[in-house]
């Protein structure tokens, strides 16, 4: 019996290694903490000249809706941008976006150049909102229920089927 | 060779001062104690980008950020407490470097201790094996013999 215990670790640690390395999980991506909070205080100017600007209050349409964190700096984010596009236009989902310290300038040639699936946009100049929401870098993006609370966050970028397979399944769950 | 030396060494004095210089490019709290405080919280919290840094020696955007707030806070008067308590319910715990003693996080300090004493059992069990198995013999009594009249032959030679 006793011979065996060597085995039994060697086999307990290599279902452990796989079971923490596999599927999609990445280990630089940390829990939020905000999920099952409200959704924190802001209020912003639009990117969008003559648009109206985001606030918190705005969030709380009694659907679920998506927020999303942007910049035109940010590489990954021109990668999902495609997603958000179907996000809004196919799947009729609010998407509401957070431009993450970027020039107001930057923004708006950035969304000219790659459409704009956004209801309303809100410029973070300085990065306190993306603090607020505990953003580590973007994009980022999270799923707001009716009432304004924050019921999941993806971290990086929306990309390849993520939207079928993560996005539309969390609102529906936040439904 | 002493003047080469003195300018490699001026040199190498030159190429790092940069990395000297992080955390200090900000502008500081006219208040030394206060300063001293910030800079101190700072050690203690994580860089959220490069994670394996504090962001006193981060050089990241999110890290200076954090930086501007801590000193914010800190020179408005909030204890380094009520400072790590706004980090954390943004980032949660593992934005401090050094995680807080709470019911999450029992078996995170208390794993080298368990650690250790099973280590302790299994040394324990294995001595007592090892005792148990002493004056135990698994020869038959044949072989008992043969062995006897071996080492007998051993001591005539």
């Amino acid at each position: 019996m006793n011979r065996f215990v060597p085995l039994l670790i060697v086999v307990f640690l290599v279902v452990l290694f796989a079971a923490m390395m596999g599927g999609d999980r990445n280990p630089q991506e940390l829990k939020s903490v905000l999920i099952g909070k409200e959704a924190p205080a802001f209020d912003l100017e639009s990117v969008i000249e003559g648009q109206e600007g985001l606030s918190n209050t705005a969030l709380a349409t009694g659907d679920p809706i998506i927020v999303n964190f942007f910049a035109s700096w940010c590489v990954p984010c021109r990668a999902e941008h495609e997603n958000l596009m179907k996000l809004a236009e196919t799947y009729k989902v609010p998407v509401y976006g957070i431009a993450y310290k970027d020039k107001v300038t930057a923004s708006r040639a950035f969304l000219e150049e790659l459409g704009n699936p956004y209801v309303q946009t809100g410029a973070d100049l300085s990065g306190i909102v993306g603090i607020d929401f505990g953003v580590t870098g973007v994009p980022e993006t999270f799923v707001i229920d009716g009432d304004g609370v924050i019921r999941y966050r993806h971290w990086g970028p929306v990309i390849g089927t993520a939207v079928e397979d993560k996005i539309l399944p969390e609102l529906e769950k936040a439904r | 060779m002493i003047r080469s030396l003195i300018s490699f060494v001026l040199l190498v004095f030159v190429v790092a001062a940069p990395a000297l210089s992080v955390a200090v490019d900000e502008e500081k709290l006219p208040d030394p104690a206060r300063e001293q405080l910030a800079r101190d919280l700072m050690k203690e919290v994580r860089c959220l980008v490069c994670q394996n840094q504090s962001i006193e020696d981060s050089n990241a955007d999110l890290a200076k950020d954090l930086r501007v707030i801590i000193r914010e806070q800190i020179g408005a008067g909030k204890s380094p407490d009520e400072v790590k308590a706004f980090l954390v319910a943004r980032y949660g715990d593992w934005v401090l470097l050094k995680p807080p003693l709470r019911a999450g996080t029992i078996f995170l300090w208390g794993s080298p201790a368990l650690f250790l004493i099973i280590v302790a059992v299994m040394l324990i069990m294995r001595s007592r094996q090892g005792s148990a198995q002493k004056g135990v013999s698994d020869l038959t009594a044949e072989e008992q013999e043969r062995l006897k009249a071996l080492l007998e032959k051993d001591e005539t030679k």
